[in-house]
C-alpha cells in the first residue's frame, strides 16, 4: 500500500472507527451509570438483576430495543420520520473529528496525533454541526403527524434559537484568549500561557464556562432542560411516535450530544489534555510518571467524566424549568451576560 | 483512481451545484410550506459547500452555522406554529409579481455584470493562501477579518446599522399599541 494512503485514508479511517467506537462504549455504559447514580441520589438501587451490579442491563437493554416492532404511523411523513433519528445522531458524532483527545506529536514528540483532524477553524465546526441535530428533532417531531411530538418540536425549534446565541457568544472567550480558532490550538495555548481558560481574567473565564455550561445543557436536551420530551407534559415529546431502534437512535443522539459538549467545554475552558497545574514544579507527579500521551488521554478523560457525572447529578436534583422561564433566562439573562463578557475579555486582553 | 484525484474537486463542484439549484426550484414549487424550509435548507447547505470547494472555510462554516442553523430553525418554528396546511391554489403573493420580475432580473444583469467583468487569473490565484500586511500569510479568518474590519470597515459599520434598524423597526410593527 503506498504511504499516501496509509496516511490519508487508512490512518484517518482507523481513527474514526476507534473514536466512534469508543464513544458508543461510552454510551451504553453512561446510561447505566446514569440510572445507577440517579438511584444513589433517589436513596434506591438502581438496576441490579442482570449481571453483577446490573452490569449487563446495557446489553439486555439493547437486545430488546433491536428486536422490537419498528412503527411507522400511517400518516406520518415517512422520510422525514426516518430521516430525523440519523439526523441526531450523525452530527453529534462528526464534531468529535475536531477535538483533541491527547497532545499533538510537537509536544510528545511520538508519530501520531491524538486527533482525528486539526483545522483552523475548529471551533465554527463544532458550532456549526452542533446546529444540525436540532434538525433530526425538529423533523421527527413534525413528521410524526402527532400534537405532542410537534409540540416537542416546536420547543426544541425555540430553545435552539435562544441557547444558539449566548453559546455563540461565549464561545468567542476562549478564541480571544487563544488566538485561534483550531480546538488543537486552543490547548496549545493553555499549555504556552500555562492556565486553564476557566480561570484566565478570572472571573471573566469562569462565567464564559458558565454560560457555556447552561447553553450545552439547553443544546443536548438534558434536566432541568428537557422540555422538548417532557414526560410529564408531552407524553415523551418529539420522539412520542418512536419505537424500536429507531427510538434507541434518539436516545444514543442524547448521550452523543452531551458527550461532545462535555469534550468540547473540557478542551475550550478545562485544557483538554493538560494536566492539573502544569506550570507548579511540586505537582508534577499528576503527570502520573506516564508517557505525556498516556497522562493526557487519562486527564482528557477525567475530566470528561467529571462533566458528564455533573450532567446526571443536575438530572437528579433540579426541578424542569418552565417554557417562559426558560426562554427568559436565555435572551434576558445569558444573552447580554455573554455580550458583556466579549467585551470585557477583549478590553483585557488589549490592555494587559 | 487517477482520475478521481485530479478532477474530484471539480466533480464534486457539479454535485452540490446542481443540488443547490434543485433544492432553489424546489423551494418555489412545492406546495407545502415545510418541503419548501427543507429546499431552502438543502440549498444553504450546498451552497456551503461550494465555499468549502473555494477554500473559504470561515464562510461555509458560517454558512451552515448562521443560515442552517439560526435562520432556518427560525422559518420552521414560524411555520409550525401559524400554518399546517396546504397553501390553497391561490397565488398568495400574486400582487407583487411585477416587483418579483423586476428584481429577478436585476438580479440576473447583476450577476451577468460579475460573470463577464471578473480578473480571471486573480481568481484562479487566490484560493488557500491569503496574505495580511505583515506579509505572513495567515488563515481563512484572519483573512476575512482583515478586510472586513480594515479595508471595508466603513460599509460594514454601515450595514450593521441597517440591520439594527430593520431589526427595530421589527420590533416596533410587532408591538401591540
Amino acid at each position: 500500500m503506498p504511504q499516501v494512503l496509509i496516511d490519508h485514508l487508512l490512518m484517518p479511517v482507523l481513527k474514526i472507527g476507534v473514536v466512534v467506537g469508543m464513544v458508543m462504549g461510552v454510551i451504553t455504559y453512561l446510561v447505566l451509570a446514569e440510572r445507577k447514580i440517579l438511584g444513589f441520589i433517589q436513596v434506591r438501587v438502581g438496576p441490579n438483576r442482570v449481571g453483577p451490579w446490573g452490569l449487563l442491563q446495557p446489553i439486555a437493554d439493547v437486545a430488546k430495543l433491536l428486536v422490537k416492532e419498528d412503527v411507522i404511523p400511517r400518516r406520518a411523513v415517512k422520510w422525514a420520520f426516518v430521516l430525523g433519528p440519523c439526523l441526531v445522531v450523525a452530527p453529534a458524532l462528526v464534531i468529535f473529528a475536531v477535538v483533541p483527545f491527547g497532545p499533538p506529536s510537537t509536544v510528545t514528540g511520538g508519530e501520531q496525533n491524538w486527533f482525528i483532524t486539526d483545522i483552523n477553524v475548529g471551533l465554527l465546526f463544532v458550532l456549526a454541526f452542533a446546529t444540525i441535530g436540532v434538525y433530526g428533532i425538529i423533523l421527527g417531531g413534525w413528521a410524526s403527524n402527532s400534537k405532542f411530538s410537534l409540540l416537542g418540536g416546536l420547543r426544541s425549534a425555540a430553545q435552539m434559537i435562544s441557547y444558539e446565541v449566548p453559546q455563540g457568544f461565549t464561545l468567542v472567550v476562549p478564541l480571544l484568549m487563544a488566538g485561534t480558532m483550531s480546538l488543537n490550538g486552543i490547548v496549545m495555548a493553555q499549555y504556552e500561557q500555562q492556565v486553564w481558560f476557566a480561570f484566565k481574567f478570572l472571573p471573566l473565564g469562569l462565567l464564559a464556562f458558565f454560560i457555556y455550561l447552561v447553553a450545552g445543557i439547553a443544546e443536548s436536551n438534558r434536566n432541568p432542560f428537557d422540555l422538548p420530551e417532557a414526560e410529564s407534559e408531552l407524553v415523551a415529546g418529539f420522539h412520542t411516535e418512536y419505537s424500536g431502534m429507531r427510538f434507541a437512535l434518539f436516545f444514543l443522539g442524547e448521550y452523543a450530544n452531551m458527550i461532545v459538549i462535555s469534550a468540547v467545554a473540557v478542551t475550550l475552558f478545562l485544557g483538554g489534555w493538560l494536566p492539573p497545574f502544569p506550570n507548579v514544579g511540586w505537582l508534577s507527579f499528576l503527570g502520573l510518571g506516564l508517557p505525556p500521551a498516556i497522562a493526557g488521554l487519562f486527564w482528557f478523560t477525567f475530566k470528561l467524566f467529571c462533566f458528564l457525572f455533573v450532567y446526571i447529578w443536575f438530572r437528579g436534583t433540579f426541578p424542569r424549568y418552565r417554557f417562559d422561564q426558560l426562554m427568559e433566562l436565555g435572551w434576558k439573562w445569558l444573552i447580554p451576560l455573554a455580550f458583556a463578557n466579549v467585551l470585557l475579555t477583549g478590553l483585557v486582553k488589549i490592555l494587559l | 483512481m487517477e482520475f478521481l484525484v485530479q478532477h474530484g474537486a471539480d466533480l464534486l463542484f457539479y454535485v452540490f451545484a446542481v443540488g443547490a439549484l434543485a433544492a432553489a426550484v424546489g423551494v418555489i414549487t412545492l406546495r407545502n410550506p415545510m418541503y419548501c424550509a427543507i429546499s431552502l435548507l438543502v440549498c444553504f447547505l450546498c451552497v456551503a459547500a461550494l465555499f468549502l470547494l473555494r477554500h473559504a472555510e470561515f464562510l461555509a462554516l458560517v454558512q451552515v452555522f448562521v443560515y442552517g442553523g439560526g435562520i432556518m430553525v427560525l422559518f420552521l418554528f414560524v411555520i409550525m406554529l401559524v400554518n399546517l396546511h396546504r397553501l390553497r391554489e391561490s397565488s398568495v403573493f400574486g400582487e407583487y409579481a411585477p416587483m418579483a420580475v423586476v428584481l429577478a432580473v436585476l438580479l440576473v444583469a447583476l450577476v451577468l455584470f460579475v460573470f463577464l467583468n471578473y480578473d480571471q487569473q486573480a481568481v484562479a490565484a487566490a484560493p488557500g493562501a491569503f496574505v495580511s500586511v505583515e506579509g505572513q500569510v495567515v488563515g481563512n479568518s484572519e483573512a476575512v477579518a482583515w478586510t472586513l474590519y480594515r479595508d471595508y470597515l466603513l460599509p460594514f459599520e454601515i450595514a450593521s446599522v441597517f440591520l439594527l434598524v430593520a431589526m427595530v423597526g421589527a420590533v416596533v410593527l410587532g408591538r401591540k399599541s
